[in-house]
C-alpha cells in the first residue's frame, strides 16, 4: 500500500472530544497524519506532539535579506550611480537610509513568511490541496490516519481505537 | 485538564528574610562609600579652577553630585509610577493574564512619596545650579546677560510670579503631579487589599474606574513632567517628542524591573500560580518596549539631523561631539537596542529567567545612561563624566528603592486571591 493515499477519517464534533481523542489514539500507538478543525484548538499542538514551527527563522533570514538588500540599494544609488548632496549631508548618510531599511526588512520578513507558509501548508497556487471531508470549514474536526504508516493494525482494529475515542463517525477516503 | 487556582495557597506571602535585607543593605553601604570617595576626590581634586562653565559661573564639585542626585531621582520616580501606570493599563484593558502578578506592579509606587520628598527637597537645595532658567538676570532687559528666548518661555515656569523670582507654576506643578500620583496610587491600593476581603467583581469595576482616571492624568503629566524635570535643563532646546521619549525610557525600565522580580519571586518559590507563559508575556513587553523606546530616539535624532537647524542640533553635537559623552551615546543604543533586540528575539529567550535576568539587569544601567545624557551635558558640559559618584548615587537609590519595594510587598497577599480574572490568568497559555 503506497503512502498518502489511502486513509481512515474519525469524525469528532467536540474540540475537547477532540483533544481528549488525540492523546488517546497516540497512546495505542496509531501515527496521526493530520487533523483537521474549522478555527484554531487550544493546544493542539502539545497534543499532537508537534515540534515548533520553523516559520520564525525564515521570517529572520528573510527580514536580513531585506536589511542588506535596502542597504545595498541605497548606498549603490546615493554613492555610486548618482551621487547627490542632499541637506549638505554626505552622499552616504547612514541616518537617512534607515526609514527605507526598516521598511524593506519588514515587506521582506511579512512577505517571505507568507510564501514560506503557503509553500509549506501546500497553498501554493500550483498545489493541489486534498479535501478529506468538506464539512472541516464548517463544524466538524477531522483526524486523518495514513493506513499504509499505520500498516501493522487492521482497518477494523483502528476503526475501533478511533470509535472508542469519541468519533461520531468513522470514514475511508482515497486519493489518486 | 481539572487543575484550578483553588490548589495553590493563595494566602501566600513574600517573607523579606534578614539575609536579603543584608543583602540590600551590604550594596547601600557600598553604594555610599563609593560615593563618598567619588565626592572626596572631586572635592580634593580642585574641581573649582575651571571658571568657563555654563552660565560665566565657575564649576564647583557639588554641581556633579547634584546632578547626579537629580538623574536618579528623576530615573526612580519614573520606574516607580510605572509600576502603577502598568497596574492601572491591566484593568484599564480587562487583561486576564496579569491578575496574578498586579501585586508586584503595584508595590512599585511606594517610592512615589519618598521620590516626591526627595525631589522637592532637593529641587530647594540644587535648583539654581542644575536649572539655566532660574538665573534672575536672564530675564532682565537691562542685563548683558538678558535672553530674549529664555525670556520668552518663562511664563512657563514663573506664572503668575514676576520672571525671575520664584517659579510657582513649576513647583505647582511638581507638588500636583507628585500628590495626584500618590492619591492615586493610595486609592488603587486600598482597592486592592480590600478586594482580598470581599469576593466578587465589585472592587474590580471601582479599580477599573480609578486606572482610567489615572491612566488620563498620567498621559498629561508624564509628557509635562519631562519638560519640566528634563528638558527645561537645555533650555533653549525643545523637541516635541520630548516627553513620549522620557516616557519611552521609564517604561522599559520599570518593566525590566516588574520583570526582574518577578523572576526573582519564581526562584525562591513564589507565585507558583506564574509560569513561563507569563514570564513569556512580560519578555514580549521588554523586547516590544525596547524598540519603542527605541523608534521614538531615533524619531527624534532623525528629523534633527537631517532638518539641520542650529537652534535643534545644538543638542546632539553637544553630546556627539563631546569627549566626554560621545561614548555613552552608543553605550545606550548597544544596551538598549541592540542587545535585547537581538537576545531577546526568540521564543526561548524570553521564557527563561537567565536570559530576562540579564537582559533586564542591563537595560535597567542602560536606561540610567539615557538620563545621564539627558542631564549632564546641559548641567555639568564637558567637566561631568562616568565615574565613583555616578556608581555611587546609582547603587544607592537602586538599594533605597529595591528596600522600600521589596519590604512593602511582603506586608500584603502576593496575590490578588479574589481578582475576578484569577483562573484566566491561572489558564494563561500562549
Amino acid at each position: 500500500m503506497e503512502r498518502d493515499k489511502n486513509f481512515i477519517l474519525g469524525v469528532y464534533d467536540d474540540e475537547d472530544v477532540l483533544l481528549d481523542a488525540i492523546s488517546k489514539v497516540r497512546g495505542s500507538g496509531v501515527k496521526i497524519h493530520e487533523v483537521y478543525s474549522p478555527f484554531p484548538v487550544h493546544g493542539i499542538d502539545d497534543v499532537l506532539g508537534y515540534k515548533r514551527s520553523k516559520l520564525p527563522i525564515a521570517a529572520f533570514l528573510f527580514g536580513m535579506l531585506g536589511t542588506t538588500l535596502a542597504l545595498t540599494m541605497q548606498f549603490y544609488m546615493m554613492k555610486f550611480d548618482w551621487p547627490m548632496i542632499i541637506g549638505g549631508k554626505d552622499h552616504a548618510a547612514v541616518p537617512d537610509f534607515i526609514p527605507v531599511t526598516f521598511e524593506l526588512t519588514v515587506l521582506l520578513a511579512a512577505f517571505g513568511m507568507v510564501g514560506v507558509f503557503m509553500i509549506a501548508s501546500n497553498l501554493k497556487p500550483w498545489g493541489q490541496p486534498r479535501i478529506f471531508d468538506i464539512r472541516i470549514t464548517d463544524d466538524k474536526h477531522v483526524m486523518a490516519i495514513d493506513l499504509a504508516v499505520n500498516s501493522s493494525m487492521a482497518e477494523n482494529q483502528l476503526t475501533d481505537v478511533l470509535k472508542n475515542s469519541g468519533a461520531s463517525e468513522v470514514n475511508f477516503k482515497s486519493f489518486e | 485538564m481539572g487543575h484550578s487556582t483553588t490548589n495553590y495557597n493563595l494566602d501566600q506571602k513574600f517573607d523579606f528574610t534578614a539575609g536579603l535585607k543584608k543583602t540590600i543593605f551590604t550594596i547601600l553601604i557600598i553604594g555610599a562609600v563609593i560615593l563618598t570617595a567619588g565626592i572626596l576626590t572631586a572635592a580634593l581634586g580642585g574641581g573649582h579652577g575651571d571658571a568657563h562653565a555654563e552660565g560665566g559661573h565657575a564649576f564647583h564639585w557639588y554641581q556633579r553630585l547634584y546632578a547626579n542626585l537629580w538623574i536618579n531621582n528623576v530615573y526612580f520616580t519614573g520606574i516607580a509610577v510605572i509600576g502603577v501606570f502598568f497596574f492601572a493599563i491591566q484593568y484599564a484593558a480587562q487583561a486576564g493574564w496579569s491578575a496574578s502578578l498586579l501585586r508586584i506592579f503595584l508595590s512599585f509606587g511606594y517610592w512615589l512619596p519618598f521620590a516626591g520628598i526627595i525631589m522637592i527637597v532637593s529641587y530647594a537645595i540644587l535648583g539654581h545650579d542644575i536649572f539655566h532658567w532660574t538665573h534672575k538676570e536672564l530675564f532682565d532687559v537691562n542685563s548683558p546677560e538678558y535672553d530674549k528666548i529664555i525670556d520668552g518661555k518663562g511664563a512657563f515656569f514663573f506664572w503668575p510670579l514676576e520672571k525671575g523670582t520664584f517659579p510657582a507654576f513649576f513647583i505647582i506643578r511638581m507638588v500636583v503631579f507628585f500628590a495626584a500620583w500618590v492619591l492615586f496610587f493610595n486609592k488603587l491600593r486600598k482597592l486592592s487589599y480590600q478586594e482580598d476581603l470581599n469576593p466578587g467583581n465589585q472592587t474590580w469595576f471601582q479599580i477599573r474606574k480609578w486606572s482610567a482616571l489615572f491612566l488620563v492624568f498620567f498621559a498629561v503629566s508624564s509628557s509635562v513632567s519631562a519638560w519640566d524635570w528634563v528638558m527645561s535643563i537645555d533650555t533653549h532646546w525643545f523637541s516635541t517628542m520630548f516627553g513620549w521619549y522620557v516616557f519611552a525610557s521609564w517604561f522599559v525600565a520599570g518593566l525590566s524591573a516588574m520583570t526582574l522580580v518577578t523572576v526573582f519571586l519564581k526562584e525562591r518559590g513564589y507565585l507558583e500560580m506564574v509560569n513561563e507563559n507569563h514570564i513569556h508575556d512580560l519578555g514580549k513587553f521588554v523586547f516590544a518596549f525596547s524598540i519603542f523606546w527605541t523608534y521614538i530616539w531615533f524619531s527624534q535624532f532623525l528629523l534633527i539631523y537631517y532638518a539641520n537647524i542650529p537652534e535643534e542640533s545644538v543638542y546632539f553635537i553637544e553630546r556627539l561631539q563631546s569627549d566626554v559623552y560621545s561614548p555613552f551615546i552608543f553605550v545606550n543604543l548597544a544596551l538598549n537596542f541592540f542587545l535585547p533586540f537581538l537576545v531577546l528575539m526568540t521564543r526561548d529567550a524570553k521564557r527563561h529567567g537567565i536570559f530576562l535576568k540579564l537582559i533586564c539587569s542591563l537595560i535597567i544601567i542602560g536606561h540610567w545612561f539615557d538620563f545621564f545624557l539627558m542631564v549632564q551635558p546641559g548641567t555639568l558640559g564637558h567637566n561631568g563624566g562616568f565615574g565613583l559618584m555616578e556608581i555611587g548615587m546609582l547603587l544607592v537609590f537602586g538599594s533605597l528603592v529595591t528596600y522600600v519595594v521589596l519590604n512593602n510587598l511582603s506586608k500584603r497577599n502576593l496575590i490578588a486571591k479574589n481578582h475576578p480574572m484569577l483562573e484566566e490568568s491561572y489558564h494563561h497559555h500562549i
